[in-house]
């Protein structure tokens, strides 16, 4: 027997390992930089116009040229839009999900379902918006509202919270499912009292991002809310403003009063997916159970 | 109001394969009855025939007969939610709900079924935790997360939660097999006490277990390799382990076997 070798790793591997580490930070460093320069851009230059008037006035007589003006219109047709939508994909979303996990067991409905969800996460957003703008505008003959733009939202959102659901329902230990039957607790009660308080946190999470993704949308409203300078607080009569829709508006005009308004408008949109974000999180953390 | 079971030709498949092969048996009401026998000979899968957890697998199925007092747990009409409310169970590994505290694990069976009444479940809760050996433990920590419990703590609160709903009948798969000596040790006494009241089925890889709580013992083997599991015999737990009436049985207690 030779004597045992308890020398450490040779010197090639070590200098091996030093490079890979080197890489992964420049890796690291590399993809924070759009990140930060984004966040820093649009927080330096919407901080001009984050003042009072820009969320409590709308940009009704107010023309490209003029000072003032702000996106509470836009304001109140994002959270009606988006929230509409919430209303109608979150609940679709999820039930599929659970029809998927709980009671598709992999047969023929199932993989049609699962089929069309994948379809459905690549449809562009431009064809979202005109898929309704086709058949609620024209084939039914309803003028442009906020409603529409959340049914095109709505589509967008369906398939990501189908997915982000069917996850984690999948993540849901079976010995649960089990210890519950065996309670003798039918399958719906063990679903909405076990499967899905266990799973909540994640689904939620991935709501949220959901959430976050439709709100940036610009192209789906545009033929579907149209654009309003006025305030409309009924996103079932009349075109809506949103605020994607607001930075867009204002962006493309020459004068640099409006061009600082996109940029607050951006800043608007960046800080109300953060605060959702954090809502989500905060709803995560009450839910668990005291701590122990 | 602990029941007789008698089975009688009862084959489990999963899919097209045969895991067990024709089975009959009593058990008898107020005792503990042990199912011994090597890995994969279909001891868990009979248990949970028992009370139709079988099925709940995709593609599994049984043929034949389980009357618990005459009644046939596979007749037309019979809902397995129900045969579940009055057969319970208790698994290998300790599986307390996560979201929800100790007092909510002992009353989710209740509670999912609509008792309702908060006195009643009080009540409810200090017995079957008392029931369950665990009651001294955690009175001052009702609120706290079931799971936050040791191993052996989890597998007597899953005992108190299966105990609340009053079955007539309970089966452990396995009980002990995750849990240190000491936590076993609570587990075994707490099977000597619940007899008075239940019929209890137990499986147990630990032939020393069978032999000190068992009233009655059932050896399974393999038919052959790649066979279905059959019941090889079924008998008096001292004679199984003393005199048994099968030569596998005794090459299988004595360690000859394999």
């Amino acid at each position: 027997m030779s004597a045992i070798d308890l020398s450490g790793p040779s010197a090639a591997r070590k200098i091996k390992d030093k490079v890979a580490l080197v890489l992964v930070c420049v890796a690291f460093a590399l993809a924070l930089i759009p990140l930060v320069t984004v966040l820093w851009t649009v927080v330096k230059n919407g901080l001009k116009r984050f003042d009072v008037e820009f969320f409590t006035h709308s940009m009704n007589a107010i023309g490209g040229r003029d000072a003032g003006g702000g996106a509470y219109h836009a304001i109140i047709g994002t959270i009606e839009q988006v929230g509409l939508a919430s209303v109608i994909a979150i609940p679709i979303g999820v039930l599929t999900a659970v029809y998927l996990v709980e009671y598709g067991g992999g047969g023929r409905l199932a993989r049609v379902v699962t089929f069309f969800v994948d379809v459905m996460t690549g449809v562009p957003s431009i064809v979202a918006g005109l898929f309704i703008f086709a058949f609620w505008l024209k084939l039914l003959g309803f003028e442009y509202m906020g409603f529409a733009g959340s049914m095109s939202l709505s589509i967008l959102m369906m398939p990501t919270v189908v997915r982000a659901a069917e996850e984690m329902l999948k993540l849901v230990p079976n010995d649960l499912r089990e210890a519950s039957f065996a309670l003798g607790v039918p399958r719906w009660r063990t679903i909405c009292f076990v499967v899905l308080p266990t799973a909540f946190t994640g689904i939620i999470t991935g709501v949220m991002l959901a959430v976050a993704r439709v709100m940036g949308e610009t192209a789906p409203l545009l033929v579907t809310v149209f654009v309003t300078t006025a305030i409309n607080n009924d996103p079932f009569k009349g075109p809506q403003m949103s605020l994607p829709l607001f930075i867009w508006d204002q962006a493309q005009l020459p004068q640099q009063v409006a061009i600082d308004r996109a940029w607050t408008g951006a800043l608007t949109l960046i800080l109300f997916i953060m605060l959702l974000n954090l809502a989500a999180r905060l709803i995560a953390r009450l839910r668990k159970p005291v701590s122990r | 109001m602990a029941k007789r079971i008698e089975v009688s030709g009862l084959n489990a498949y999963y899919g097209k394969t045969r895991a067990i092969e024709d089975i009959s048996m009593t058990i008898e009401p107020r005792s503990v009855t042990a199912f011994i026998g090597p890995s994969g000979c279909g001891k868990s899968t009979f248990l949970r025939t028992l009370n139709r957890m079988h099925e709940v697998i995709p593609s599994a199925r049984v043929e034949g007969k389980v009357l618990l007092d005459e009644v046939d747990l596979y007749g037309a009409g019979v809902d397995p939610v129900a045969v579940r409310r009055v057969i319970g169970m208790v698994f290998q590994r300790p599986n307390p709900f996560p979201t929800m505290s100790i007092y909510e694990n002992v009353v989710a069976g209740l509670k999912l079924n609509g008792v309702r009444r908060k006195g009643q479940l009080d009540e409810i809760v200090e017995k079957s935790l008392r029931g369950a050996n665990l009651w001294n433990e955690v009175k001052d920590r009702l609120g706290r997360p079931g799971a936050g419990l040791s191993g052996g703590q989890q597998q007597r609160l899953c005992i108190a939660r299966a105990i609340a709903v009053e079955p007539q009948v309970l089966l452990m798969d396995e009980p002990c097999s995750a849990l240190d000596p000491i936590s076993t040790l609570a587990i075994e006494d707490l099977i000597a006490n619940l007899k008075d009241q239940y019929t209890i089925v137990i499986v147990t890889h630990n032939m020393q277990q069978a032999a000190r709580v068992s009233d009655r013992t059932a050896f399974f083997n393999l038919a052959g390799p790649g066979k279905p599991g059959r019941m090889v015999e079924i008998d008096e737990t001292n004679k199984i382990f003393t005199n048994p009436g099968e030569k596998a049985t005794e090459d299988y207690i004595t360690g000859r076997f394999g």
